[in-house]
């Protein structure tokens, strides 16, 4: 090994974009082949793996058997069921129509915050204004405050405002609860964008809103895809945000809130719950797959002006 | 107005949802378009235009209730008599508040840092795979599942049994205990370790975050640096340390931050799997017990500023690495 | 004027969804085995609900902690009223609903009517001013058709606020009367006959009792109901109300002695825990979980709430001659075992007409019997003019025995009388140590003496 590369210096050294075939060569080689890499790799997976395993095991067992035995010995003595998912899905509820609750409450709430976070992400790497590092860091340590002490204020204010109990409620606060997080976030790849790039727009006369759109957005997709699906993730996930500003009421409740009233009032039906987790799962993956295709390599490199 | 406010049939609720998102895009766009005028304008005012919505919405939804907190915790259960510093003075004179306070300490140390690397770790051996999309979707798995759907599957790792005839073990830990002979053993009962493994728990859950995170920062390495770094023939491990490690620095700083600010306030997993029992309590759970179970707002409050001192640490360490990267550039 | 009869849509579609959950529900379980009558059939004197006027188009929004598959039945009992008046009744139950209820209070956004599940929650909430007294017609109905103590329950200082509703009777213990007649064991008439009982089980070598105290972050209750259980065995109900009201400390002699006889059985490695480990898994086992090895023979007794019947798993036969049934924890001095037991209570956050008509109507014995009979087993109130027929399981019925039986005496769930700080919180947590980490019941006590709020 000799010397390491200028690494703190992200503009590229070279000039020529590498062909498809190149890449794909300098890829193979890098791989990490080494028998070792692969078999962390493999324990961390298995490990991450298996107790969501067990999960999908113990929804499809009987209710006694769920109590009395483990879900390992359901492959010695296979025991299933689809009583569970039936009363989870059929059981009493419509649930197509939470279905469109949970997606119209999450759509706004993952595009909203994400575009003031971008926005405030780039005045905050991008553009020159006094007290620019407070405000930042102000920002970003309001991560700390649990949503708990903001509840009682927060729907006094809807209550007074008459908007209780509506979608716009939980859209609002969903997206006050992500931005600390999302500008902090957005802020960093913002900031990795080499300024070359945003310089040499500047002089090409484009303003703030061309460089954002123009330069930076494409750039950032990597970290727009990533941070979408957590925001997703969150929100799709959230039981405290719609049992307290929608007030549970049907036409508003999203699925998790028939999800957490599905373990029965004292708690103990296991069986449900583990059925009821595996139908909520369900397109919170699929977007996370679906957007899998965004978190993609050398955006950065192929843009820079030769 | 009734029309915005109640909707139930399907086509009312979307059509609400896209009459909301275009509202908003209008809303910003009229916003953008008011401050690009890129010779006139001074910055201030595009910086107004760039976080005003931003801001506006922080200080009602998060300033406003953080102060009030404060202010709540200066007074008496139902914030009817101001006290003084009697509810600080109650947090610290609690028999077992050194415990929660060693507990939370533990969690924002030992969460972030194990979750960061292992998710780094990850995000590494997995780039450039073919099995890169399945292997990201197993370790994101976790993230997707709520707390209680976590509480549940970890109920099933960790519960426990006694080793005897006609009873058979329910949790995987100490079912693998037991086939190598061993007595199954409480993990959640017995401290300080019980400590540790709801903490594996938030490890879990968190693991994929990180991950994806770094992901995207390695993937946003220049492949020129990379490539050179290649042509002087750097090893696997030299590449991870010299290259990658670097080279998302700042990625690696939000992600620890992120996750140790996550851990500070979590206490969902302490209270579904131990309810703060046996020694396992965590200042965030203390918050939410005398918030929400004895509604004693006072004490609560007082708990909740101290959680926003808790973070100061983890603030002023991202203050040193946004100097450290202000005079880099 | 004249009684109306109405169908309305609302009806229909309730019908609809009882039909679906019909032999699904898990408290559905277990004997019982009596077809669940349905609400379109009951039919109610609608006259007491016309002094408040025309209600019709009114909504009453309900906020309860009680949900699936129990809120079913809540649903439906509802109907014959909304037929008189034409009210519509909304219902919403949620796990979180005491913090849940709180939040919404103060931000001012109460729902028209809460069951409240604990007295000291509804002292909270009065505290609040935003507990609206109960109407003349709710207080003549609890003062006719309810023992005076349950209208002290539903009353903070000195003024009615809210009737009672549903009630449940902790004192029971589980048992499998199949196992007990195969092995010979009579069910125990005093608590020495329970005691020389546990020896005789401990000797063939099984552990006679198995117990959870686990219960997420409210981990810990179920130990309180054994102290409370027992304490009004060995020192009386006059004792146990000075001791709720904390006339006497926590920690007075005579509680001391209450804990160490609980100790006894709880704390004895030859007693416990049946199917489930040592002493200390007691702390760690859920319990919903802890009664279930007397299915399989691991365990013989399991001191639980009548409410447990729902936690036996499809299928268990819950009769005095099935696979489980309970008998009452028997007395240690006297003949007549006193009664423990909790329930709930109807609090309204406004006094509009619609609201009072339906606080009036969930207080009188009409509702009561309606109730009883739309419900699957494990539901009861302590409204004297139900009818114990009218129930389907017979533990509900048991347990509807005890509630209007005169001479036998009842006492309210302390731990849910306590202040918070006791109650929900010291008391809990050590009980748990008392198990967890067999801190000593002298010391145990006084923690939770220490814990008691002052004035």
């Amino acid at each position: 090994m000799t010397t390491t590369t200028p690494v703190m210096s992200p503009v590229p050294t070279k000039e020529r974009r590498l062909s498809r075939a190149e890449r794909r060569a300098v890829a193979a080689k890098t791989k990490l082949t080494s028998p070792a890499a692969s078999a962390i790799a493999i324990v961390i997976a298995v490990l991450w793996t298996v107790p969501t395993l067990g999960l999908l095991v113990t929804s499809f067992r009987p209710e006694l058997d769920i109590r009395r035995s483990g879900w390992w010995t359901a492959f010695t003595d296979p025991q299933f069921t689809v009583d569970n998912y039936n009363e989870v899905l059929y059981g009493g509820t419509n649930f197509a129509s939470l279905f469109v609750n949970s997606l119209v409450i999450t759509l706004p709430a993952v595009i909203i915050p994400i575009t003031l976070a971008l926005l405030a992400a780039y005045a905050f790497a991008w553009v020159k204004f006094r007290g620019r590092n407070v405000l930042f860091v102000a920002v970003f340590a309001l991560q700390v405050v649990p949503i708990q002490v903001t509840l009682i204020p927060l729907l006094t204010l809807y209550v007074d405002t008459g908007l209780n109990g509506s979608f716009w409620t939980i859209w609002l606060s969903h997206s006050i609860f992500a931005l600390p997080l999302a500008v902090f976030l957005l802020h960093n790849f913002m900031k990795e964008i080499p300024a070359s790039l945003v310089e040499a727009a500047r002089m090409d006369g484009a303003g703030h809103v061309k460089i954002f759109f123009q330069v930076l957005l494409p750039l950032l997709t990597p970290a727009i895809a990533a941070f979408s699906v957590f925001q997703f993730l969150w929100v799709w996930n959230d039981l405290l945000v719609a049992l307290t500003f929608a007030g549970g009421a049907p036409d508003v409740a999203p699925l998790t809130v028939r999800l957490a009233e599905m373990v029965g009032t004292r708690g103990s039906d296991w069986y449900l719950l583990a059925a009821g987790a595996f139908v909520s799962i369900v397109l919170p993956l699929a977007v996370f797959l679906g957007l899998q295709r965004y978190f993609v390599r050398g955006l950065l490199a192929g843009s820079v002006k030769g | 107005m009734q029309w915005f406010l109640e909707a139930s049939t399907t086509g009312h609720k979307l059509a609400l949802m896209v009459v909301a998102i275009l509202l908003f895009a209008a809303v910003m766009a009229a916003i953008l378009f008011a401050v690009d005028r890129p010779k006139r304008v001074p910055n201030w005012v595009v910086a107004a235009g760039f976080l005003g919505p931003t801001i506006l919405l922080l200080l009602v939804g998060l300033v406003y209730p953080a102060l009030d907190t404060v202010r709540g915790s200066f007074f008496n259960r139902d914030g009817s008599t101001f006290v003084g510093l009697d509810n600080y003075v109650t947090v610290f004179t609690t028999d077992n508040f050194q415990t929660v306070l060693r507990n939370t300490v533990l969690w924002v140390v030992l969460v972030p840092l194990v979750t960061t690397s292992l998710g780094l770790l990850y995000a590494y051996l997995v780039d450039r795979t073919r099995f890169e999309a399945l292997a990201k979707a197993l370790v994101f798995l976790p993230m997707a599942i709520s707390m209680v759907g976590a509480g549940v599957i970890w109920k099933f790792v960790y519960e426990y049994r006694p080793d005897q005839p006609g009873v058979r073990q329910i949790g995987l830990l100490n079912q693998l205990l037991v086939l190598v002979g061993v007595e199954p053993q409480q993990f959640l009962l017995n401290g300080p370790s019980n400590n540790v493994y709801l903490i594996v728990v938030m490890i879990w859950i968190q693991a994929g975050f990180a991950m994806t995170v770094l992901s995207a920062a390695i993937k946003a390495i220049p492949d020129d640096i990379v490539e050179a770094a290649r042509l002087d023939g750097v090893s696997g491990v030299q590449m991870f340390r010299y290259v990658t490690v670097p080279s998302i620095r700042p990625a690696l700083v939000v992600v620890l931050t992120t996750v140790a600010i996550v851990s500070l306030k979590a206490f969902d997993v302490v209270r579904t799997m131990t309810g703060g029992q046996f020694g396992t309590s965590v200042v965030a759970n203390e918050f939410y017990t005398q918030s929400f179970r004895q509604f004693n707002v006072g004490l609560g409050a007082a708990l909740a500023v101290l959680l926003f001192v808790l973070v100061i640490p983890i603030v002023a360490y991202n203050v040193r690495q946004l100097r450290l990267a202000e005079e880099i550039r | 004027m004249g009684a109306r009869m109405r169908r309305s849509p609302a009806l229909v579609g309730g019908l609809g969804v009882a039909l679906l959950l019909a032999g699904c529900g898990a408290n559905e379980t277990g004997g019982g085995g009596g077809g669940e009558t349905q609400a379109s059939d009951l039919t109610i004197d609608c006259a007491p609900y016309e002094e408040f006027g025309d209600l019709e188009g009114e909504t009453v929004n309900v906020y309860t902690s009680i949900t699936d598959p129990e809120d079913t039945p809540h649903i439906e009992s509802y109907v014959p009223f909304e037929e008189c008046t034409g009210v519509d009744v909304k219902y919403e139950g949620s796990r979180e609903f005491e913090a849940q209820l709180v939040v919404r209070v103060q931000s001012g956004n109460a729902p028209d009517i809460a069951f409240i599940p604990q007295p000291g929650l509804l002292a909270t909430l009065v505290a609040t001013g935003a507990v609206v007294p109960a109407p003349e017609q709710v207080a003549a109905n609890v003062d006719e058709y309810w023992d005076e103590s349950w209208r002290e329950y539903g009353s903070v200082d000195g003024e009615f606020y809210a009737a009672p509703l549903g009630a449940n009777a902790k004192s029971f213990v589980w048992y499998s009367p199949s196992a007990f007649e195969e092995a010979g064991y009579e069910i125990p008439q005093t608590w020495e006959e329970m005691i020389d009982l546990s020896d005789q089980i401990a000797e063939s070598g099984a552990k006679p009792w198995c117990a959870g105290i686990a219960s997420g972050d409210a981990t810990g209750w179920p130990a309180t109901d054994w102290l409370e259980d027992v304490l009004l065995r060995t020192a009386g109900p006059e004792v146990y109300d000075q001791w709720v009201n904390h006339e006497i400390p926590f920690n007075d002699p005579q509680v001391v002695e209450a804990l160490d006889t609980v100790g006894e059985i709880l704390k004895n490695p030859d007693y416990v825990n049946g199917g489930l480990g040592e002493v200390q898994s007691i702390a760690t086992t859920e319990f919903g979980d802890a009664g279930l090895p007397i299915l399989d023979g691991s365990c013989w007794m399991h001191r639980q709430a009548s409410f447990y019947q729902a936690n036996w798993p499809e299928g268990t036969e819950v009769a005095e001659d099935g696979d489980v049934f309970a008998f009452p924890l028997p007395p240690i001095e006297g003949d007549a075992p006193p009664v423990l037991g909790g329930g709930e209570f109807t609090a309204a956050f406004n006094d509009d007409p619609a609201t009072q008509a339906f606080q009036t109507y969930l207080s009188s014995p009409e509702w009561a019997n309606i109730k009883a009979q739309v419900s699957g087993p494990g539901w009861v109130s302590a409204n004297t003019g139900l009818e114990i027929d009218n129930l389907t399981s017979p533990i509900d019925q048991l347990a509807a025995e005890l509630f209007q039986d005169p001479e036998a005496e009842f006492r309210f769930d302390g731990s849910d009388l306590m202040p918070g700080e006791v109650g929900a919180g010291a008391m809990w947590t050590e009980l748990t140590n008392w198990i967890a980490t067999n801190k000593p019941t002298q010391q145990v006590l006084t923690d939770v003496e220490n814990a008691w709020p002052a004035s």
